[in-house]
């Protein structure tokens, strides 16, 4: 077996789904069981190649052009940490729409959507230059219009299209962002701009790009005020859909960009760390006050998605080693347990045709593997120990108290007892009720997403572990966090 | 209903299919030369495949849907579109696998003396053929198939449609 | 001075998204906005006086990059616009779908999701 350079893989992340993309639709257009094929066995290669690149890092000229001249990928510990959470999750998700697509025609296309999908998520992470970011950013963002809309149901039409004019909006508060900071550094590649910017300090022009970049990612991370349009599109599109963009795009896209530009680019100062943690707590509450009355399983979970994202946020605007590392260790977390959660709903859908919690019950008889998973991904995310959500609440909450923001560590708390009351509720109704009469006859659910759901399940119980501190250190969160806590860039 | 629908077939009066006759010609070869000179002069891919695409859509316009399809049909686009990006990828990646450098290096040399002519630049103008295939190509299929909607009456083209990659045509087709 | 023109116009395109009731009007005005936003971007490479960024043979490389206005504004902006015609594109679509569905281009009538 020869040895692979790992810096050779680095546009391979890009180039591979990519190329498979336009591959599937060459070949595969008539054939749906080649572009299965194809896809899975791109994204068992995009997450075999992300485990190896663990522990690795380094800068990819592309075209060999030296650095203020060319294009870079950088790839570092976060990155690293992104690029396992996107690839394993759309490994398992790409497993479940072999079956699950079964409910929709033109199926080829939603392989190709979800491979261009996630070559724009392989590119934002590993981006080393503000427009490149920016691009990859959009290619991502535009396929996961298209597949929001997928089914062309009533639903499905007008929650993209308020995604769209929404997400353009945001695009285009990115972009201005990128020109002001181009006018102003001269430069694009991100270590440049952050070597300049630590020369000169930041003056008016740089703080109005800083604040449009916070507003333009906080509408891709679906941060409170900026979250409306994640109740209507992560509910509507179909199932894997959801528990893509709920479980990683929203993150890779929004939360991570975020982080970046703000501790390793721009380089944070205590203002707009606290602008962090006022967003972080209120989506934290909106996101658990308006998940609790809801009836439709996926619009419960997309609230709580907006949620947990607050937690995330919260995390990173302590600033302190231990309430960014709290912060990563809840992004890696929420991507397993709320694909999870998202596929046990579109499972629950496939059976029994209804998302609505009144009509459900006595589900654990019938769909086995869909009950046990979702008590799995439903103890994860309420902060149960030992699972791996409890964990990374504790870290943030504990983090809270350190820096001293005692009430921010008690909203904490009392947010992650309504993550357990509606999470209790969605079990009780859904699954442990009285079976009604309509829900007599259900079938089992079929074996491939069987099989997926049991893939992030495990995903889960192994992120528990991953507290230890043997496992922790070397590993992934501590050395992201490093990256983080390390300030702006060196070349 | 039944005008745009003629119209959709057999195009628009004698005036405007005699102009786009002497006209398409020259339209088309303006939109190959920015795509192949534009390694020189302003152009390039993106400027030159969409003169290429209006040069069809003239077509379209002119003498209706049919006469265009059979110059160049929706399968046929959809196809190049594909070759396009294949075309680019795969010279990103030969300039890791053959000349043993980085991705997208340009690794075909350009002598001193023929610096500014046609065949210079290394990669550039094949990158550029590429470019230009795949988003004139992309774009007569995006205009193609929005106009196959028939709003007026609630009715779908009685023509096949046929699928397209890149946009959301999610048309109820059946599968195989 | 002409920053602040771009601004006007970007500013005219978010009012009309804001304010449109049908929903072709809302993918026009966001086309409005993209267009601002794109002379912006351009409008930041340029260099009063300044000659094309084309290579002449004739004069050093020095005095060229003295003299030019800044290229790379230019190539981003060509990509912004074909990502924004890309946009166009799905958005379009979406509109003759939702015509199809809902029966009408009207925005406030569009409203089956709550809560």
């Amino acid at each position: 077996m020869m040895s692979i350079d790992y810096q050779t893989l680095m546009p391979l992340f890009v180039a591979i789904p990519l190329g498979m993309s336009v591959l599937v639709q060459l070949v595969a257009r008539r054939q749906r069981v080649l572009a299965e094929i194809l896809t899975v066995i791109t994204l068992l290669l995009l997450a075999l190649m992300s485990c190896y690149s663990v522990g690795h890092s380094g800068i990819y000229h592309l075209g060999g052009w030296p650095t203020p001249v060319g294009i870079d990928m950088r790839l570092d510990a976060l990155a690293t940490l992104l690029l396992l959470a996107v690839n394993i999750v759309g490994l398992a998700v790409s497993l479940y729409s072999v079956d699950y697509m079964k409910l929709f025609s033109a199926r080829s296309h939603f392989y190709s959507l979800f491979l261009l999908m996630m070559a724009g998520m392989n590119g934002v992470v590993l981006a080393g230059d503000l427009f490149n970011l920016y691009v990859f950013l959009e290619v991502a963002t535009i396929a996961s219009y298209a597949l929001v809309a997928f089914g062309c149901a009533h639903e499905e039409l007008e929650a993209s299209f308020k995604y769209i004019v929404l997400g353009s909006l945001s695009s285009a508060l990115i972009l201005i962002g990128v020109a002001l900071v181009y006018g102003i550094t001269g430069t694009l590649n991100l270590a440049h701009i952050a070597a300049r910017i630590a020369e000169n300090g930041k003056d008016i022009p740089l703080l109005l790009a800083f604040g449009l970049f916070i507003c333009g990612f906080s509408f891709k991370a679906a941060l409170v005020p900026f979250h409306a349009w994640l109740p209507d599109a992560h509910p509507a599109a179909p199932a894997p859909v959801s528990a893509m963009l709920s479980g990683v795009l929203i993150k890779a896209v929004g939360v991570y960009v975020l982080a970046r530009l703000a501790f390793n680019v721009f380089g944070i100062s205590a203002n707009e760390l606290g602008l962090l943690r006022w967003l972080g707590l209120l989506s934290m509450v909106a996101g658990g006050l308006l998940a609790v009355g809801q009836k439709d399983i996926k619009r419960l979970f997309a609230y709580s998605s907006i949620s947990q994202v607050g937690f995330m946020v919260l995390g990173l605007g302590l600033g302190t080693p231990l309430g960014i590392a709290g912060g990563l260790y809840h992004l890696v977390n929420h991507a397993f347990f709320k694909s999870l959660l998202f596929l046990n709903a579109g499972a629950v859908e496939y059976a029994t045709g209804t998302r609505n919690l009144k009509h459900l019950g006595g589900l654990d008889r019938k769909l086995p593997v869909t009950a046990a998973t979702s008590l799995v991904g439903s103890m994860s995310i309420a902060g149960i120990p030992p699972f791996s959500g409890f964990w990374s609440k504790l870290i943030i909450v504990l983090a809270c108290i350190e820096s001293g923001y005692y009430a921010f560590a008690a909203a904490a708390v009392l947010v992650s007892i309504v993550t357990l009351a509606y999470q209790l509720k969605v079990q009780r109704m859904a699954f442990f009720a009285v079976l009604p009469e309509a829900l007599q006859g259900l079938r089992r659910e079929p074996p491939m997403m069987a099989l997926a759901m049991i893939l992030l399940a495990m995903g889960c119980i192994a992120l528990s572990f991953a507290v230890f501190t043997g496992l922790r250190e070397p590993w992934l969160v501590g050395a992201a966090a490093q990256v983080l806590t390390a300030g702006i860039f060196g070349n | 209903m039944s005008t745009s629908r003629k119209l959709r077939s057999e195009g628009m009066g004698m005036t405007v299919n005699t102009v786009t006759r002497w006209l398409k010609g020259p339209i088309l070869l303006f939109g190959i030369y920015l795509v192949l000179y534009g390694h020189i002069t302003p152009g390039g891919g993106f400027g030159g495949g969409v003169v290429i695409a209006s040069a069809f859509i003239l077509i379209t316009l002119a003498s209706g849907e049919r006469a265009a399809q059979q110059l160049f049909s929706k399968g046929v686009a959809s196809r190049l579109d594909s070759t396009g990006l294949l075309i680019f990828l795969a010279l990103g990646w030969l300039g890791t696998a053959w000349a043993g450098a980085y991705f997208y290096s340009n690794f075909i040399d350009t002598p001193e003396d023929a610096l500014f002519t046609l065949l210079s630049g290394g990669i550039m103008p094949i990158a550029n053929l590429a470019l230009g295939l795949k988003v004139g190509s992309a774009l007569f299929l995006v205009f193609t198939l929005l106009t196959a909607f028939q709003i007026a009456g609630h009715e779908v083209d009685d023509q096949q449609v046929d699928d397209q990659p890149g946009t959301d045509e999610h048309q109820a087709e059946d599968e195989s | 001075m002409i920053y602040s023109l771009c601004l006007l116009l970007i500013l005219i395109g978010l009012y009309g998204v804001v304010v449109s009731r049908q929903t072709l009007k809302i993918v026009i005005c966001l086309l409005i906005m993209d267009h601002g936003i794109h002379l912006l971007l351009l409008l930041i490479g340029y260099r009063r006086a300044g000659a094309p960024p084309i290579v002449d043979p004739a004069i050093s490389i020095a005095e060229f990059a003295g003299g030019a206005v800044d290229p790379l504004p230019q190539a981003l902006v060509l990509t912004a616009i074909v990502i924004g015609l890309g946009v166009l594109a799905l958005m379009v679509a979406l509109c003759v779908r939702l015509y199809e569905r809902f029966g009408t281009f009207d925005v406030t009538e569009i409203r089956r999701l709550r809560g």
